[in-house]
């Protein structure tokens, strides 16, 4: 192909493609291999996003370092592609910084929960208002298939050429102990239950995670002869079961073994920024003046100011504590 | 596309005007308050940890937010994140904290994020001597990230100093988009002195220098090697994208040598380009001096009375005191080289600045160290030792 023939082909593929609203055609084509799972919880990012009808210029994107770190070089929102394992620290700054915000994180199981699993579990505990979409593909694909926190035992990584012998977080059960106020698991194959659990994390408030199992094809399928894409397809479709509600602590995965998937936790608790409003509200009282509040509260304090009400809006709380899932 | 650092007064509520009696510590939150600070994330650390306990007291009065973040690896992130979201970010910390910053103050420096931290030094290796004072770290202000950059490293020698260099340190950090250190250490962090807090309308500030140009055409960098380029904050419609990786001027990565050639010269060229402008220095008695003490910090309070004893015997000794330890004034040390007999160097450290001192000097005068192991600021007479060694 000429160099005239290859423009004009991207130009029409650009403008033709319907991801084109989402992502950064001038940066197509991708580094991901074919049957790589990335770039279907990309895609069902995009969906997500769309059918929320959320103001794309209100999303920001934060990735670490990695395959699925490259996320955020993709999409057309703004964007940091941080260090390793840090992609959770610094949405925390960002969304802190800017509370309209709706920031949405983008990690591999290495950069989730091996490096950066302090950050993962400290923002869960304070119920940071993030979503946290993690494309568990069980091995460090960036840098060659090592063993990673989620390697099922048994399985082979470059690092441990002989099996794993470690026993592996269950990702899930995590963040539900550390205490994420919305918890899921999908595998690659259930695009549209992934694009429902991005839309829900989208539309609520507090910390929100959502793990993908998917298909390192290059490195974790070839090395463990677990097949190409398909096959890994084939796997998801045989043994994923969906169980919404499952106790996390029954979640485990072993090495091939029969995947449980579906909405595991959904219950309300005030997020941090809820928190610090509520708090220094009470013990300031009248003097405190809201941080980072939304356009609305705005526009209701400037409302109540006009009408001489001098009660601030109270910020939106709910305790439910309840496991509604 | 050149441009001047938008200058306005600070906004009066963060600012206590008056007179105090506060430490360093606090006077560093204090000039972040003023300075226009309203995101702070840090993690408690002997001997600087009464700043953040100042800034999470006095933030939910000024509008401003504080977290405790779970290390310092949380908080420099948080600061990216902060700035990107479009605050002046601050953290602060001490000698192991410092090192776990390091790779993240590469990503600020590389993505060209404007942030101040402040190192109250405390002796080290290691853990080291937490509660007692040290000059350790300069060398690792100027190389302990990877890769070639610069940054900038302000010294105070008094609480006072704490709070005017707090605010020249933002108002660099604006004009240069560079992470700005303010090397401070134990003894000014916890001396307490007079702190005057000036009117809001007599400290001038650095806004940060927001970018006005239609939506999609947003350039989040310009390798020109002497300024940069406006920023934007996430929320605003222009969609940037910043990366760690070597990138163009679209924050997108472009990995090749010759995009690295642009990017990394325009990281060194930004600061080494602009050292007349940003270096700042105090000069006591140099003209015609025989010999000059190089000092920072607290150890230029303990040099004074060296000096003072010698001049009482009749040596010609002048004081050049570096507010500005980088960039160095590598121009006014060769200058001097050629005119003197010889420079001392005191330091709470085995002698690092004045690695630097040697090298501008090229052999052209004596270089004499007066260096310690940390722990204690030197006794004057050891100086004066060095003076009159220096002088003959
Ligand atoms: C501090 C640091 N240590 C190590 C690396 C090397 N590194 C780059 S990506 C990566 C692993 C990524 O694995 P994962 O997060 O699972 O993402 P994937 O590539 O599988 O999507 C590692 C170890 C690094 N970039 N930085
Ligand atoms: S190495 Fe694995 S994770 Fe990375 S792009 Fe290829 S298939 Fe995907
Ligand atoms: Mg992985």
């Amino acid at each position: 192909m000429n160099d005239v023939a290859r423009n004009m082909d991207d130009a029409t593929f650009r403008q033709q493609n319907p991801m084109a609203e989402f992502l950064r055609m001038e940066r197509m084509p991708h580094i991901w291999c074919p049957g790589c799972g990335i770039g279907s919880v990309v895609t069902s990012f995009a969906e997500a996003v769309k059918e929320s009808g959320l103001d794309m210029d209100k999303i920001a994107v934060v990735s670490g370092i990695g395959c699925t770190g490259r996320v955020a070089g993709y999409v057309k929102f703004d964007s940091l592609h941080t260090t390793h394992g840090r992609a959770i620290p610094v949405a925390t700054g960002l969304k802190l910084a800017n509370p309209e915000l709706k920031v949405v994180v983008f990690s591999g199981d290495g950069d989730l929960t091996s490096i950066g699993g302090n950050h993962f579990i400290h923002a869960a505990r304070r119920n940071m208002d993030l979503v946290v979409i993690c494309v568990n593909n069980f091995t460090y694909g960036m840098t060659g298939g090592q063993m990673t926190p989620t390697t099922p035992t048994t399985a082979n990584a470059s690092t441990t050429p002989y099996g794993n012998y470690e026993y592996p977080f269950s990702l899930p059960f995590l963040a539900d102990a550390a205490g994420a106020t919305y918890v899921a698991r999908w595998t690659s194959l259930n695009a549209r239950n992934i694009t429902e659990s991005i839309g829900e994390a989208l539309n609520r408030k507090g910390f929100s995670f959502i793990e993908v199992i998917t298909p390192c094809t290059t490195l974790y399928q070839r090395r463990n002869r677990l097949g190409d894409g398909l096959d890994a397809m084939q796997y998801y479709h045989d043994d994923a079961d969906i169980e919404h509600g499952a106790d996390t602590r029954t979640v485990d995965i072993t090495f091939q073994g029969k995947l449980k998937t579906g909405k595991f936790v959904d219950r309300q608790k005030p997020t941090y920024l809820d928190a610090v409003n509520t708090h220094y509200a009470n013990v300031i009282g009248d003097d405190y003046e809201l941080y980072g509040k939304t356009p609305m509260e705005k526009k209701a304090e400037e409302d109540a100011k006009k009408h001489g009400i001098d009660d601030l809006p109270e910020p939106e709380l709910t305790c439910d504590s309840e496991d509604d899932a | 596309m050149s441009q001047l650092p938008h200058k306005v007064t600070a906004d009066p509520k963060g600012v206590e005007s008056g007179p105090h009696f506060m430490d360093g510590d606090h006077a560093l939150a204090e000039g972040a308050l003023a300075a226009g600070c309203r995101f702070f994330a840090g993690y408690p650390i002997t001997p600087s940890t009464e700043t953040a306990e100042r800034f999470a007291e006095r933030c939910p009065s000024v509008g401003g937010l504080f977290i405790q973040m779970e290390d310092e690896i949380a908080s420099i992130a948080a600061l990216i994140g902060g700035a990107w979201g479009g605050q002046k970010v601050m953290t602060v910390t001490s000698g192991p904290g410092f090192s776990l910053m390091m790779e993240n103050i590469g990503l600020a420096v590389m993505t060209e994020t404007p942030m101040v931290i402040a190192n109250v030094q405390r002796g080290g290796p290691s853990t080291g001597l937490p509660t007692l004072t040290a000059q350790q770290d300069m060398m690792q202000a100027r190389w302990g990230s990877h890769g070639d950059y610069r940054a900038i490293s302000l010294v105070p020698d008094s609480p006072q100093e704490c709070f005017d260099l707090a605010i020249e340190a933002f108002n660099l950090s604006e004009t240069y988009r560079v992470p700005v250190f303010i090397m401070t250490d134990e003894t000014v962090g916890h001396m307490h002195e007079k702190v005057v807090i000036p009117p809001a309308d007599q400290i001038e500030v650095v806004e940060r220098n927001w970018y006005k140009g239609p939506k999609g055409e947003y350039r989040p960098y310009q390798f020109t090697g002497k300024d940069v380029a406006p920023m934007v904050k996430a929320g605003d419609g222009h969609r940037f994208h910043v990366t760690g990786l070597t990138h163009d001027e679209r924050g997108y990565p472009a990995l090749t040598p010759e995009q690295n050639v642009k990017v990394v010269s325009h990281l060194i060229n930004k600061i080494d380009s602009n050292v007349d402008k940003i270096s700042r220095v105090e000069e006591d008695g140099i003209e015609g001096a025989d010999v000059v003490v190089v000092s920072y910090g607290i150890t230029s309070r303990i040099a004074i009375r060296a000096v003072q004893e010698a001049r009482k015997s009749g040596l010609k000794v002048g004081v050049l005191r570096l507010i500005t330890v980088w960039p160095l004034c590598e121009n006014k040390i060769r200058e001097l080289a050629g005119k003197i007999k010889g420079f001392v160097v005191p330091e709470i450290n085995y002698g690092q600045i004045v690695l630097e001192i040697e090298r501008c000097a090229a052999g052209k005068c004596k270089v004499i160290s007066v260096n310690s192991c940390g722990g204690a600021v030197h006794d004057p007479e050891e100086i004066l030792t060095a003076i009159k060694e220096a002088a003959k």
